[in-house]
């Protein structure tokens, strides 16, 4: 049986990149809350946690390398949060 | 049935020898059989507690004013009954024992993917539990909350509540993990043949259910985490008066506690689905739709949580979306009776008692989901909601349907267990009086509940007395029963005569092993070519 895994090394340099990019994205997601946008501040903070997550998920967790299979699962479940998050705004935008 | 053991050379799981003997061979055992036996074990102390609170509770209620307890102790009765009949028993329930025991023998595997990690699971679960009820001995008096732990109250309290909050966080962990084991057990452990549309519906519907648990489990541990942090160093979450939003509470709950009622539910529904086509020996009807409407259930589940929440305050265009989609979510639900029922239709039933639990299930689990209806509905809602309509109608459903399915369960598979018969004439004593005690208790709940009886009161005004009275006979009633059904069985693993491989002449691969089964169930991994209800 194919258990899906295959070695795939990923270099050094692009580990070093992604750890700049996550650090930006965090500080962004500071920065934007002393800005005051309403409710674009919460939108723009779940943005870039969002994007944070994706790239973790792609490259420390290696979806990027592995079977489409899981790719389509993970994507499911964000589909699924943020479905919940949408419904959960639909009390507090209309109170 | 004088045909003991097929006489296999290989000892029963129950016989074999390990590295430890005694106790340690099986709180130590990663063997998937003896895991859901020490769930079973476990579950039943715990039950045992907290059925005798409810007794208590409802002996309480027999007259008005204080007869045998004061309001803080009722107070906290009915949250540690709660806390105990939900965290520790309907939601691990059914998939940690039987789940454990017989997906892997149902699939044709050998054990689950994640042996160690399932004894892990069993042992977060104990610890789990006693720090929850170490709640009760330590500190500043009893928490007294309900089960839901609503904010604000559950932060203002000055009872215990930190390590009932904490033991239920820790519980959500050992819900996570057998999740993730069943679901990778399913996905890469099933026998040479059975593909997805051959698998038998008890492991669909921990399917599932172990995605509900993967998904929603950690929801309710971030939110658990919040009102400790909120309680031990007031962050300002959930308390208006430090800028947060006690509804955030309510929807973060439930966002996990509404999916939780469908991980307590789907397996249920999975053993009536297997109790079922047995006892009618006919091939189940409508095997896909079955299938669809269980993932169908899984999935709009996720999004009818505010139906707990119609009167706290949200949005009127939240509250339509969450009543329209509580009413979508009934039809899934609607599609599995119509075809247990059709399954019924012209077969040549065997009246065991496995079979009678599941006709039992039938009616009590129609009675809870038509209520829910009545519930769903906005209006409605507004006068029943926290009355004991609400109480009767989740015991209808969850004692009704999870409480029944694990017992109905129990007796079918019990032979499989333990490898010997139960007295069927005592269970069906048993489960006669259990039933006519059960609908005796919470019928009478309904009335109370629409004429203004409050939920989670040790008093009440006159004019509720005399269906109380009924209400509580009906719990003695119902006990005795329990204690019936539970001493046979406890017997029969001792006095019973032995059971053979396939005692109701079931089709599922459990049936074609020994009773009890070997270590690794299987001699020889089978190859499965057909349905898995192939009765005619
Ligand atoms: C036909 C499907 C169902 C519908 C339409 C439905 C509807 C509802 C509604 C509207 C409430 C809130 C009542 C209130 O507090 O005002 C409720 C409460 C409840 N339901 Fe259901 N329900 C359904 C099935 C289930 C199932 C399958 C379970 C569990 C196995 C369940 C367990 C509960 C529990 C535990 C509560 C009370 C929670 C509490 O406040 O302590 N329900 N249901
Ligand atoms: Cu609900």
């Amino acid at each position: 049986m194919d258990n899906g895994q295959h070695t795939h090394i990923v270099k050094y340099s692009t580990f070093v990149w992604i750890l700049i990019i996550l650090l930006v994205l965090t500080f962004s997601s500071v920065a934007i809350t002393q800005l005051d946008l309403g409710v674009y501040t919460v939108t723009g903070a779940l943005l870039f946690a969002s994007v944070k997550s994706v790239i973790v998920l792609m490259y420390f967790m290696h979806l990027k390398f592995d079977k489409k299979f899981y790719a389509i699962m993970m994507a499911g479940i964000a589909l699924l949060l943020t479905s919940v998050i949408i419904v959960t705004f639909l009390d507090y935008l209309y109170r | 049935m004088i045909e003991t053991h097929t006489q296999d050379t290989t000892p029963s799981f129950l016989e074999y020898k390990g590295r430890f003997k005694g106790l340690m061979g099986w709180i130590f055992s990663t063997d998937h059989k003896r895991i859901g036996l020490l769930y079973l074990y476990s579950m039943l102390v715990f039950f045992s507690v907290a059925a005798i609170l409810g007794l208590l509770m409802k002996l309480e209620l027999i007259a008005p004013g204080k007869t045998i307890m004061g309001a803080q102790t009722y107070n906290s009765f009915f949250t540690l009954h709660g806390i105990t009949m939900i965290f520790l028993i309907v939601v691990p329930g059914l998939p940690a024992v039987f789940g454990n025991f017989f997906l892997p023998i149902m699939i044709g595997a050998k054990d689950v993917a994640f042996p160690k990690l399932n004894l892990v699971s069993w042992w977060i679960y104990i610890i789990g539990a006693f720090i929850a009820l170490s709640a009760q001995f330590m500190g500043d008096g009893a928490p007294d909350t309900g089960w839901t732990f609503y904010a604000p109250y559950s932060f203002k309290t000055g009872t215990n509540m930190l390590p009932a909050v904490l033991g239920a966080f820790i519980l959500g962990f050992s819900s996570i993990v057998t999740g993730i084991n069943f679901i990778v057990t399913m996905h890469r452990m099933r026998a040479p043949g059975m593909n997805w549309m051959k698998m038998p519906l008890f492991p669909w519907a921990l399917y599932g259910t172990s995605w509900i648990q993967v998904l929603a489990t950690p929801i309710v541990g971030v939110t658990l985490l919040m009102v400790v942090l909120e309680r031990t160093l007031q962050i300002g979450f959930f308390d208006p008066a430090l800028g947060g939003d006690p509804i955030l509470y309510q929807h973060l709950f439930w966002i996990y506690s509404h999916p939780a009622v469908y991980i307590m539910i789907l397996p249920a529904m999975g053993v009536i689905s297997e109790i079922i086509p047995t006892f009618a020996r006919k091939t189940i009807f409508g095997y896909t739709a079955i299938v669809v409407s269980t993932l169908a259930i899984a999935f709009v589940g996720y999004f009818v949580w505010g139906h707990h929440m119609f009167t706290s305050g949200m949005s009127g265009v939240a509250l339509y979306t969450f009543s329209i989609l509580t009413f979508l979510v009934a039809i899934p639900s609607a599609i599995k009776i119509f075809n247990w029922v059709a399954t019924l239709h012209k077969a040549s039933i065997d009246l065991q008692t496995p079979f009678l639990w599941a006709l039992c299930f039938l009616f009590v689990f129609m009675i809870g989901g038509l209520s829910g209806m009545v519930l769903g509905a906005l209006s409605a809602n507004v006068h029943l909601h926290d009355t004991a309509f609400v109480v009767a109608h989740f015991h209808y459903i969850v004692f009704g349907g999870t409480g029944y399915a694990f017992f109905g369960a129990l007796h079918y598979w019990y032979p499989k267990m333990f490898g010997r018969m139960y007295d069927k004439s005592w269970a069906n004593i048993g489960l006669a009086m259990f039933f006519t005690g059960f609908n005796t208790l919470y019928l009478p709940m309904f009335y109370l509940g629409m004429t203004g009886m409050p939920r989670r009161y040790y008093d009440y005004v006159d004019k509720f007395h005399g269906p109380n009275i009924i209400s509580s006979l009906g719990a003695i009633l119902m006990i005795v029963g329990l204690i019936v059904i539970i001493t046979n069985l406890v017997r029969s693993a001792r006095y019973g005569a032995p059971a053979v491989k396939d005692p109701w002449k079931g089709k599922t691969l459990e049936w074609t092993v020994a009773s009890p089964p070997s270590l690794e169930n299987f001699d020889e991994i089978p190859t499965v070519t057909d349905h898995p209800y192939k009765y005619e």
